[in-house]
């Protein structure tokens, strides 16, 4: 537990104190009178009035859109189910900066709904609800349906058996079992939404702005640090309060359900009712995902002189006119995966000793350890990026030019990832196994590695792959401390799009495509060692 | 074991591998990268549109036997405060990358230590705009109106050339522009019309601009790549809005990266509608390496640096020795009066400016 505390309070808590205290702090007093100040301007109260009802908006809009998904991923056997369940979870880990280009393309002029119906979403409040849906299709589909997967469908047979009617017997039966999930899901949506920053930049104009989009306004534009220091405390408010609610459904959920495996419950549709309603959700997962997806590919092939790989090509090159960077872009994907190799073993070490001590120790305050370790999830990153400047800056700690800046930040947001994976397994394994070890002489690091550790060996690779694929489209803090001599794909990708220039423009779509690619397949690798019980993700 | 595991086993025993190799490469680096007193490196601190080609910084280093280190962080804005928040114990000892619409903000705040560089006699005079010497003009730079130059042919309509004409009925709803609050050349176009019209006429004039549908986007990469009809991005985008609020050496970077290279730049410069950026560079208070740092300041004056300079950034050198690429003569636009707001007046109603901006324009 001394680890994964110590590592929050360095790199997460310290910096983040340290730059809320210099917005709140004047002349070495704390000025709370500014909280008051600051939360009866007007323009912040339509902020904060916006970003709580889009994210509100959004969950629901995402539940309605997903949960038949869920449903369907859940009970259904179909082909290219696995390739498909990787594809929806992809948005989930591509940056921003991509995604909201593509969607731009789907919504706006041009795009696909104004070629039918001659309807533009962009700039209207719409497109950032369906990005949204966008990015936590696969939330809901792997929180909801990874449960609904191992609900014994024979509980709701007999229930049918014993006289209710199809619809009671769902609500009675089957509804109790899966409410913590569907709740569990909505609060995770809601805290993605609710810090939404990328996507109501690009696809709501400068008329939407959330609590993040204006934390990142005062903090990097303006420099209002009191101001930003307030929001930054509001938003910390909000999110602590999710994550206590969503603390306790994951508990109310890990009480005991009987589960079974995955691969019983499903088989393929019958009827023409599921036949439509598999149709159904498969159209729904090609418009809304791979239909934005797909316009990135095409406008990286679309060159000038027709269909080639000419953008693929220019990649390779240190730029002949002029270096956009000082190294290829296609050198940026050794040095993604690299960070992202790094960030993902911190996660893994930090993550898995914290899920560790949790599963070892009761009580409230290991529960509130649980849920403050998702804060950086809640936290925006231009806050912990500026804090990670004005705090790692004195040695042995002067880290503020170093490369391990960047595995560090990611690490952070891949955490998480790991500690949500891995506590559910490392709570079924049943301690008399372990004690049953010790009785017959095994040491304690030799009970773990004979009993524990073949456990969760699957999961331990299920965490390592999401917390490599978040690192890899992690954004928001790299871009503040990455080396121009090493960027990162998003961080290379955002670069080009920052030129005009057709060869730009098209690198950037090329690299897009290629960091969604590599995420792509490193979901696919984690499709096939998913363990049975794979926990939230 | 079956073969997942042991397909899943050698996965992380790679991984592992890969992460110590990542590991040393780091620590190699870090050797490389000291930045101690007496240092043969210097660090410069700049944002994101920072370049300069290899061989301009290799010929830096024979001639002084300093080596340039470059850290970029974020846009121009995000990177200047920073090294606010940073100040007294920089991360580099050259900050490059300040422009008149920011500069108050880097001298009220003790940034820079003052240096005058040598050659600053062969530097324009108009851009010299701090007369203690604290920061040295490296490169100047428009913001103006572009057009598509297909468009205006098609329609058998001429491009705008003033602030005046963007409110002509011929031009409605054709332009998009930046928001002032979030972007940089959404700023510039604000202050160009505070300078033309004065501070209490340009509401005025955004009212009917309004009126005459400009479109407000967040960044300058969605209005030029995503908006304007003209540039390579809104071409496959198929934008619709014919003028954006863009750079005067944006139609030169149309040329260059495209392939095969058109004739002639696809786009325009409605240059009557110009606001000049300047852009400075300054000494850390509190380089470490002063004598590296000096000697930086010094070359990015130098003509070798600024002829360098334009095909990198896309801006116009300073020095008046420094001869234009062909590429910016041929294709690019002389700005011959672009409108200018005093650094300390800009810096006094900066927020008042763009707020009111905002009530008017997005909300």
């Amino acid at each position: 537990m001394a680890v994964p505390v110590a590592f929050f309070a360095l790199f997460f808590a310290y910096p983040v104190v340290a730059i809320v205290g210099r917005g709140l702090k004047a002349g070495g007093d704390w000025q709370f009178g500014r909280i008051g100040t600051v939360l009866s301007r007007p323009d912040i109260l339509d902020v904060l009035w916006f970003t709580t009802w889009q994210a509100l908006a959004s969950t629901a809009l995402t539940l309605l859109i997903a949960l038949p998904g869920a449903y369907v991923f859940a009970r259904f056997d179909f082909p290219g189910k696995q390739v498909l369940r990787a594809v929806v979870t992809v948005p989930f880990v591509l940056p921003t900066v991509v995604v909201g280009t593509a969607f731009l393309a789907l919504l706006g002029r041009g795009g696909f709904l104004d070629e039918l119906w001659g309807v533009r979403l962009d700039t209207t409040v719409w497109a950032i609800l369906l990005a949204h849906v966008f990015f936590n299709y696969a939330v809901v589909v792997r929180t909801v349906g990874g449960l609904w997967s191992q609900l014994d469908p024979r509980q709701e047979e007999a229930a049918r058996v014993l006289g209710a009617g199809r619809f009671a017997a769902w609500r009675r039966v089957t509804l109790p079992a899966l409410a913590p999930a569907v709740a569990a899901a909505a609060l995770m949506v809601f805290l993605f939404t609710f810090t939404s920053f990328g996507v109501v930049q690009i696809l709501g104009g400068p008329a939407y702005s959330t609590l993040e989009v204006e934390i990142y306004r005062q903090t990097a534009q303006l420099l209002d640090l009191p101001t930003a220091a307030v929001l930054t405390l509001v938003q910390f408010a909000a999110v602590g309060g999710i994550l206590a609610v969503h603390a306790w459904t994951v508990r109310r959920r890990e009480t005991a359900l009987r589960l079974v495996d995955p691969a019983q419950t499903a088989r393929p549709p019958r009827g023409a009712g599921q036949r439509a309603l598999l149709g159904g959700v498969l159209l729904t997962v090609l418009l809304l995902i791979l239909l934005p997806l797909g316009v990135l590919v095409e406008r990286s092939f679309d060159t000038s002189g027709g269909y080639g790989l000419a953008f693929y090509r220019a990649l390779q090159s240190v730029d002949a006119n002029g270096s956009t960077f000082l190294v290829p872009p296609l050198d940026a994907i050794g040095n993604s995966l690299r960070y992202a190799l790094v960030a993902t073993l911190i996660a893994l070490v930090v993550g898995g000793l914290a899920a560790a001590a949790l599963t070892r120790r009761a009580g409230r305050l290991v529960r509130g350890f649980d849920a403050l370790l998702m804060l950086p999830l809640g936290v925006s990153a231009v806050t912990v990026g500026f804090g990670f400047l004005i705090t790692l800056d004195e040695p042995p700690l002067d880290l503020r030019t170093s490369w391990i800046l960047v595995p560090l930040a990611q690490a952070l947001v891949g955490v998480p990832f790991v500690v949500r994976t891995m506590l559910p397994v490392l709570r079924a394994v049943d301690d008399r196994l372990r004690e049953a070890a010790a009785v017959l002489g095994a040491s304690p690091l030799r009970a773990w590695r004979e009993v524990d550790l073949p456990l969760v060996r699957r999961a331990v690779l299920v965490a390592a792959g999401f917390a490599f694929a978040v690192s890899l489209g992690e954004f928001g803090a790299t871009v503040f401390i990455a080396r121009p001599d090493n960027p990162t794909l998003p961080v290379a990708v955002a670069r080009l799009l920052g030129r005009s220039g057709e060869l730009n423009y098209g690198q950037a779509m090329a690299l897009s495509t290629i960091l969604m690619l590599v995420c792509a397949v490193s979901l696919l690798l984690l499709e096939r060692i998913r363990t049975d019980r794979s926990g939230e993700f | 074991m079956n073969t997942t595991t042991k397909y899943a086993a050698t996965a992380l025993a790679a991984a592992l591998g890969v992460t110590v190799l990542a590991g040393c490469g780091g620590s190699d680096d870090k050797a490389s990268g000291d930045t101690g007193a007496g240092s043969k490196t210097v660090t410069l601190v700049s944002h994101d549109s920072f370049n300069a080609s290899d061989a301009v910084l290799k010929a830096f280093t024979k001639e002084t036997g300093y080596q340039v280190k470059v850290l970029k962080s974020g846009d121009a804005g995000a990177a200047l405060n920073q090294e606010i928040l940073t100040k007294g114990s920089p991360r580099g000892d050259v900050f490059f990358g300040v422009d008149n619409t920011l500069l108050s903000r880097a001298l009220d705040n003790g940034l820079f230590t003052p240096y005058e560089a040598k050659g600053l006699d062969r530097v324009e005079a108009d851009t010299q705009l701090d007369a203690d010497h604290r920061v040295t003009p490296v490169d100047t730079g428009d913001i103006c109106v572009n057009y598509d130059k297909k468009y205006f042919a098609d329609k058998k309509l001429d491009p705008p050339k003033s602030f005046d004409d963007l409110l002509k009925p011929a031009y409605k709803n054709l332009l998009v522009t930046e928001n002032a609050a979030t972007s940089s050349p959404g700023l510039g176009f604000l202050l160009g019309t505070v300078a033309t019209y004065g501070e209490t006429g340009y509401q005025d004039y955004w009212k009917k601009l309004k009126d005459n549908g400009v479109k407000t986007v967040d960044g300058w990469e969605q209005a030029y790549n995503e908006e304007f009809s003209g540039s390579a991005g809104g071409k496959k985008a198929k934008a619709d809005r014919p003028l954006v609020v863009s750079y005067a050496s944006s139609p030169p970077v149309e040329v260059l990266y495209a392939d095969p290279r058109p004739t002639e730049a696809p786009t325009g410069v409605a240059t009557g509608t110009c606001f000049r950026q300047i852009e400075f560079a300054g000494l850390l208070d509190g380089a470490r390496n002063e004598a590296g740092g000096k000697a930086l300041l010094d070359f990015l004056i130098s003509k070798q640096f600024q002829e360098d300079m334009p095909l990198n950034m896309f801006v116009n050198p300073v020095a008046k020795d420094a001869k234009l690429p062909e590429l910016f003569t041929k294709f690019g636009a002389s700005v011959d009066k672009p409108a200018t707001v005093d650094p300390e007046k800009i810096a006094k109603n900066r927020e008042q400016w763009v707020q009111s901006w905002s009530s008017l324009v997005v909300k």
